[in-house]
């Protein structure tokens, strides 16, 4: 009951004029950076950071997070009515949104998505509400061995766990890592890989980084597709809305499910991309028509935006009780948070009561406001895929480097963007995943501080990460997420199925 | 996409791009991975040298480059696969040079004019749409970046000559 009251908290905390209003400016803006191509949850986050500098932090963050949940609505858009993702996480939704408004269901389609969404992140919002403060006081018991072990089962989760090839993954977190280590040493202030450039010396600002790999890259990527946006009609009648709700109890067990996987890949560094594709699968699976599903089946919208939503939402679980993210906009968030002057990690809950509660309550009156404002506003924003693609590119282009200027006055980070660009352009290409990188960027020097304090004194032994049961619990379950594939075949094979497994890495399953 | 019977002819194929950045990231892994031994990746008595961590991420960067480099000569199927097209990449460099072409007037006239010259060069040069709803939709654009940036939320931005003349 006592997270209840500190919810109540939270309201009080959010419902001033100023909040509210931010809150309705940061759903709108996220609408249309999950509508534009070349925009999404990560760098249209990170663009928008500049703006906040000035900010309270907790005014801040309702800004941030309403453009998340607005991108993360905004996304469907796209999908159902021209059939292009508008995030790597609305994929799914394109199998069978699509076919709907083709069908002139896309009112039905697009009403079932958002109100998916809204489901999803509500079932993970209350997740947060109850877990994070328990976890968050488990975790102040931890020191820096724990702290390196539970970095060490981030990573390692997402090698294990990732669709991609192995070694491009350990490639991108490799690069993460040494991006982040470059410049001063914190511990000894010896200068690392900076040969003599004064550039570097402030090492590299993982902000700038996302905005060159996520923005601009992903505007080469579009133009070199032809972009001619054929959309269908979007017009959402009340009468419409009101109908598709009441068919939607019927599929009360697809939400559910898609609930549920979604908030554990959110939590555990899967993201909202795999869990839209599994949650599509299983409801597939689970179906008793799963034949018909590609061909505009309601099931098929519902199912991978509600888990995308409850993946995207309690991504930000482990961001707040741990200081550490579970996708690339909580990673810019986490960044966010350093910027105002606030220590990630377990103490934030002990010490900065109203920034926390107050933005766990703009999780619920954000969703509710969003799932009202894109209902009301799809027409408006679906115009906006009929401008013509040359305006919109170079007006993208300069947000960017506004945004990649701001982070520290710095010329130097415009040209670093345009590297970052070329880099995230055909890294996408190669099937080298971004995500990873981001992360490692971020989370790459307080995991060094972390290892090196647990050093501190011993001799190069690791038996450090076994000392307890606590830390040997966290690193043992690292190692298995990290040969996770390898667990599984040996477990196939001690089935005697004999056949190739089914989670074999891919590498082209994830490219857009 | 790439399977595309229509596509246009390739310019090279991604088994050659990727053969090409792995080979790259691993010469990055030798020589960051050198530097890195030479500032210390031993243990001192008080724990990992400065140079410990980044000198094994260098190990693993090379070591998981090598593996992309064999994997990727073994693949037949991304030898089929086109990287980029000709005409794609054309498309791709028609917005890439304008853009390099806006940092360096950024860097000579300051962001808002820069962006306003982009936009509306951007919209008639490569967009072929009328002069004066280029002009007009630049002017807008610049003047609201203005307002939002300088104005409302005083984010210093790089500013000219043009501002000046105004005693911004």
């Amino acid at each position: 009951m006592e997270a209840l009251d500190s919810l109540f908290h939270g309201f009080g905390v959010l419902l001033t004029f100023h909040n509210m209003m931010l809150m309705l400016v940061g759903i709108c803006l996220g609408i249309l950076v999950g509508v534009l191509p070349g925009l999404g949850g990560p760098n249209g986050v990170a663009i928008l950071l500049p703006l906040t500098f000035t900010m309270d932090p907790t005014s801040a963050i309702v800004l941030l997070s309403c453009i998340y949940w607005g991108a993360l609505f905004g996304g469907a858009i796209t999908s159902i009515l021209f059939n292009i993702p508008g995030e790597a996480w609305s994929v799914a939704t394109t199998f069978d949104g699509y076919p709907m408004a083709q069908k002139g269901e896309a009112a039905e389609a697009l009403t079932a998505a958002f109100t998916a969404s809204f489901v999803g992140s509500i079932v993970a919002v209350m997740l947060i509400t109850f877990l994070a403060p328990w976890i968050a006081t488990f975790a102040l018991r931890f020191g820096p061995p724990e702290f390196f072990a539970v970095y060490l089962l981030t990573f390692c989760s997402f090698v294990g766990l990732g669709k991609e090839a192995r070694h491009k993954i350990i490639i991108s977190l490799a690069i993460g890592f040494l991006l982040a280590a470059v410049g001063m040493d914190t511990v000894s202030g010896e200068l690392r890989m900076t040969f003599g450039s004064i550039e570097m010396l402030r090492g590299f600002d993982f902000l700038v980084a996302v905005i060159g790999l996520f923005g601009i890259s992903e505007i080469l990527l579009a133009m070199e597709e032809h972009l001619a946006f054929k959309g269908q009609e979007a017009k959402i009648r009340l009468k419409v809305v009101w109908q598709t709700w009441m068919t939607l109890p019927r599929y009360w067990m697809t939400l559910l499910r898609s609930s549920a996987i979604g908030c554990w890949l959110g939590i555990t560094p899967g993201g909202a991309i795999a869990a839209s594709f599994m949650g599509y699968n299983l409801a597939k699976r689970f179906s008793r028509e799963g034949a018909s599903f590609g061909k505009g089946k309601i099931e098929g919208v519902l199912a991978p935006e509600t888990a995308a939503h409850a993946a995207g939402t309690s991504a930000l679980l482990p961001m707040l009780a741990l200081g550490i993210p579970g996708s690339g906009t909580a990673a810019v968030l986490l960044g966010g948070l350093m910027v105002w002057g606030l220590q990630p990690g377990p103490l934030l809950f002990v010490e900065q009561k109203d920034f926390v509660w107050g933005l766990i309550a703009s999780m619920y009156l954000g969703n509710i406001a969003g799932l009202i404002i894109v209902l009301a506003t799809v027409p408006l924003f679906a115009s906006v895929l009929r401008v013509p693609f040359a305006t919109i590119a170079p007006m993208i282009i300069v947000s960017c480097a506004i945004g990649a200027f701001a982070v520290q006055n710095a010329m130097f980070d415009i040209w670093l963007m345009l590297g970052f660009g070329v880099i995230g352009y055909i890294f996408k290409k190669i099937g080298i995943p971004l995500a990873p990188l981001t992360l490692a960027l971020v989370l790459g020097d307080k995991a060094e501080d972390a290892f090196r304090q647990s050093m501190i004194g011993l001799d190069g032994g690791l038996s450090i990460f076994w000392s307890n049961k606590l830390v040997g619990t966290i690193t043992t379950l690292a190692l298995i997420m990290l040969f996770w594939p390898l667990i599984g075949k040996v477990i196939d094979m001690i089935r005697g199925s004999g056949h190739a497994p089914a989670s074999a890495p891919t590498s082209e399953s994830s490219r857009p | 996409m790439s399977d595309d019977p229509n596509a246009d002819a390739a310019l090279t194929s991604t088994r050659n791009v990727e053969v090409v950045v792995m080979a790259l990231l691993l010469c990055v892994a030798v020589f960051l991975g050198w530097d890195n031994w030479r500032i210390g990746a031993g243990w001192a008595p008080d724990g990992p040298q400065a140079g410990y961590f980044p000198f094994y991420l260098s190990v693993l960067l090379g070591g998981a480059s090598l593996v992309g480099i064999v994997s990727a000569l073994r693949s037949a199927e991304l030898r089929e696969e086109v990287f980029v097209g000709r005409s794609a990449f054309g498309r791709v460099l028609r917005v890439f040079i304008p853009t390099i072409l806006f940092v360096f007037l950024v860097q000579l006239i300051g962001l808002y004019v820069a962006s306003f010259v982009f936009v509306s060069a951007f919209m008639i040069f490569i967009g072929k749409l009328s002069v004066w709803k280029s002009l007009l939709t630049g002017l807008i654009f610049s003047g609201l970046m203005f307002y939002i940036f300088d104005v409302q939320f005083n984010v210093l931005l790089p500013k000219g000559p043009l501002e000046a003349a105004f005693g911004f």
